[in-house]
């Protein structure tokens, strides 16, 4: 079984996502920011989907902080991008992120990203 | 969207509206403070991110602008001002009505959204346009198929990675799963660029492909497979045969077009003897790769042209049945008198009449052959559509099945074929329906995983053999004996043996499936299958072991055959062996004559052979001639003898059947009239000693 971490800081949507991810057989963290996440990032995590805007640590800073430890150098990490967020795409793909979701998106968009970059 | 995410949102939402105003308060005596801003903004940012994700679009719509505002503030393009404040505080008053009231009609609150909006407008004038929204921004569902024609296109992907591709979490090997699922496909690897060990990053990919894909989606549908990694890998969509092109490019062309190589270079190479693709290869102009995979380009195109055409028109014919029916009867009258020609022959001592006796049996058996082969298909066509059957019906089950033939040779009347390929899918289907387990029962039960179907056919006697054998649960007698009783097929106190209980499944109205399957188990099966054999003057037998499996057995008589046939002497009366299962024939030397506890053996240069002394079998008086012969026949692999009073000699046989009212009559397999003129009969050799075997038991 995988393992996915979902970082957000809206309460609803690290409901939402967890509860999607959970009922399709993957194991879920939630964190609430990006030192939140970092602080969690331990053992085995398969991939992260992370939100932009976040206090404490934003999204961008976060996809840096995972590339930078060894062990998860190469897991997928996935941005929750809005549509009036087009340059950050670029930003967090430059930080080495793999890809995005753009809000609002249904749970069958999510898994479908999920299938797309964890195998 | 789930009710309890929409009270998960309306929770977050109240605590937004009180951590908004918090923070615009403090705004309020810190207009500078880029903290506070960038709380604000947050706020809307996720009141309006999460209000969308579960449906509370008017929201989503409201705080957008206000969002756009702070945007603009937080990057420094506008500064905080009273009245932006005020307006920010009308708007969180605003939503928090909305919130309020979810679910109620909101009409009532509109002019006063409208009133706020505009004010937000007013503040936004003068902004550079946002960057204009992205068309596709996000993967769709894999459920949902793009309407298409159906027909197919082959395309040429190139995926070519950047390097670093590896650290942004992509894997090329994911695009190329993707690439294939798309329809059918040739990847080729090009290891070309990888460097020696040394220089050699192990974290860099170093690779790239050439996927040849025929497939009936969009080019859009290639395209989204490598969404995530635009400007990290790149990749081009080449249409290679769109449906309904008829041109056939040469080698070099499809070089030239992939941009491989350069068309000077392809002329250069042309002027010398060998094929271009070795010339190029040797001359290091081109890797071998780059060669292979154009060639494998123009074998798949010329493959996919050659089925476009369809079957030749110039070399097939159809001919109406009846007129080869005819054509062979008229052979075999032709081959019995050729027979009587080549009997008569020697005795009329004329030379010139011998040499015409012995081109007459030359091309009568050159007529035979052919007229023979028109009619006959082997069956190993008809058990190869089978596999494909057997695949997915197993998948579909949910069952690991192996299917295994032999006997492909075996050759049958087409009429014959036809009407049996209909009764072997039936036989089929309810093997890996009713009769293989699934892989978790058979493993319980100490087999393996695996079941095994084996398809067999062969000639035997004048007939040909049919075995469908499946090494599955078996039938159980007393559920078909139960049911049997239920369809009222037997009485409740009806005795009946384990063969006749078996039997039962082939009354009309019978199925012991509990429910009926889409394959089988609709109880208008096996009793149809009994019907269109014994239509064809056959029969069909059916054995079970419970636990271990089940064996259907279907006999089908060769209506018109002609074999090598040995012609035999007991009695009076002449008979023909089929000269295939005759391996020698011997003086029967009495001395070697003995008894075992199986019976009569002859002590055969050493072996032991068991033999039918057929004067017994046809219950003629005992005594023969004096040196009487024995033909050593091989049965089902074992070495047999039979006594006969002499060996006649070997003769092509026509077998004509016996007729409906012989049907029962055991041990022969037709009857053929001899060059004489008398008739004989063909003796069904492995009939006669399994008879004598059950005699013995």
């Amino acid at each position: 079984m995988k393992t996915i971490m979902t970082v957000d800081d809206s309460a609803s949507i690290r409901q939402m996502v967890a509860f999607t991810l959970k009922n399709a057989g993957y194991a879920v963290i939630e964190a609430v920011d990006g030192k939140d996440a970092l602080g969690k990032l331990k053992g085995t995590v398969d991939m992260v989907i992370t939100d932009l805007n976040m206090p404490n640590m934003d999204g961008i800073t976060l996809i840096k902080g995972i590339r930078a430890q060894s062990s998860y150098k190469f897991i997928p990490i996935v941005m929750l991008t809005t549509e009036s967020q087009a340059g950050k795409k670029q930003e967090g793909k430059d930080a080495g992120a793999t890809g995005w979701i753009v809000k609002p998106f249904k749970p069958e968009q999510l898994l479908a990203v999920v299938q797309k970059v964890l195998r | 969207m789930e009710d309890i995410h929409r009270k998960a949102f309306l929770d977050e939402a109240f605590d937004l509206l009180l951590e908004l105003e918090t923070a615009l308060l403090e705004l309020e005596d810190a207009p500078e403070d880029h903290e506070l801003v960038n709380r604000v903004f947050r706020a809307m940012h996720t009141l309006k991110g999460s209000g969308a994700m579960f449906g509370f679009d008017d929201i989503a719509q409201f705080t957008h602008e206000v969002e756009t505002v702070f945007d603009r503030v937080r990057s420094g393009e506008a500064p905080v001002t009273k009245r932006l404040l005020d307006l920010t505080f009308e708007a969180r008053d605003h939503v928090k009505l909305l919130l309020e009231h979810d679910g109620e009609d909101l009409s009532a609150f509109m002019p006063q959204a409208d009133r706020i909006l505009e004010g937000f407008r007013a503040l936004n004038e003068g902004a550079p346009k946002p960057a204009p929204e992205e068309g596709r921004a996000v993967v769709q569902p894999t459920g949902e198929p793009e309407v298409s024609d159906g027909s197919t296109s082959v395309y040429r992907v190139r995926v070519k990675p950047g390097p670093g591709i590896y650290s942004t979490g992509n894997n090329p090997e994911f695009l190329l799963e993707d690439l294939k699922s798309l329809g059918s496909s040739m990847v080729f690897a090009h290891i070309e660029d990888i460097p020696p060990l040394r220089e050699l990053d192990p974290q860099n990919c170093h690779m790239w492909w050439d996927v040849l894909l025929t497939t009936s989606s969009q080019e859009s549908d290639i395209r989204d497979v490598f969404i995530f990694v635009e400007g990290e890998c790149d990749y081009s969509i080449k249409t290679v045969e769109a449906s309904g092109e008829a041109e056939l490019k040469k080698l070099g062309e499809i070089l030239v077009d992939r941009g491989d190589i350069t068309p000077e270079g392809v002329t250069r190479a042309l002027s010398g003897q060998k094929r271009l693709g070795a010339i190029l290869s040797e001359a290091g102009l081109l890797p071998e790769k780059s060669v292979e995979t154009a060639l494998a380009e123009q074998g798949l195109i010329k493959e996919r042209q050659e089925q476009k055409k369809g079957p030749d028109a110039a070399s097939s014919l159809r001919v109406p049945a009846a007129k080869l029916d005819l054509l062979q009867d008229l052979v075999g009258e032709l081959v019995i008198v050729q027979a009587q020609i080549k009997q008569l022959a020697p005795s009329l001592e004329n030379p010139l009449m011998l040499t015409l006796a012995e081109e007459l049996e030359r091309l009568s058996d050159d007529i035979r052959d052919s007229t023979l082969a028109i009619r006959m298909l082997t069956i190993g066509s008809t058990f190869s559509t089978y596999r494909r059957l057997v695949r997915d019906l197993s998948t579909e089950m949910g069952k690991e099945i192996d299917l295994s033939t032999c006997g492909e040779d075996t050759e049958l009347d087409k009429t014959v074929l036809d009407h049996l390929g209909d009764a072997l899918i039936h036989l089929l289907r309810n093997s890996i329906d009713h009769g293989i387990e699934t892989p978790a029962e058979r493993e319980a039960a100490g087999k393996p995983r695996r079941g095994t179907i084996l398809l067999s056919a062969e000639h035997s006697g004048g007939d040909v053999v049919i075995r469908v054998q499946d090494d599955g649960k078996g039938i159980d007698p007393d559920k078909v004996r139960r049911r049997a009783v239920e369809r009222g097929l037997i009485g409740a106190g009806d005795e009946l043996g384990l063969h006749e209980t078996l039997e039962l499944i082939f009354l009309p109205g019978f199925s012991t499936a509990q429910t009926v399957s889409s394959v089988s188990g609709r109880g208008v099966g096996m009793d149809v299958v009994k019907r269109v054999v014994n239509s064809m003057r056959g029969g069909i037998d059916i054995e079970s072991k419970l636990g271990k499996g089940s064996i259907i057995t279907i006999r089908l008589p060769l209506t018109l055959a002609i074999i090598d046939g040995l012609q035999v002497q007991v009695g009076e009366q002449s008979y023909v062996m089929p000269l295939a299962s005759v391996e020698e024939c011997l003086e029967l030397d009495r001395s070697s004559m003995g008894t075992d506890a199986r019976g009569r053996i002859i002590n055969l240069r050493g072996e032991v052979v068991p033999y039918i002394y057929l004067r017994e079998w046809f219950n003629l008086p005992s005594q023969g001639p004096v040196i009487e012969q024995v033909v050593v026949l091989r049965i089902e692999g074992a070495r047999v003898g039979m006594v006969v009073d002499h060996v006649v000699g070997e003769h092509q046989t026509v077998i004509k059947s016996l007729g409906p009212a012989f049907r029962k009559l055991e041990g022969f397999s037709g009857a053929t009239i001899q060059g004489d003129g008398t008739m004989s009969l063909i003796l069904d050799v492995k009939r006669i000693v399994q008879l004598e075997l059950d005699k013995k038991k």
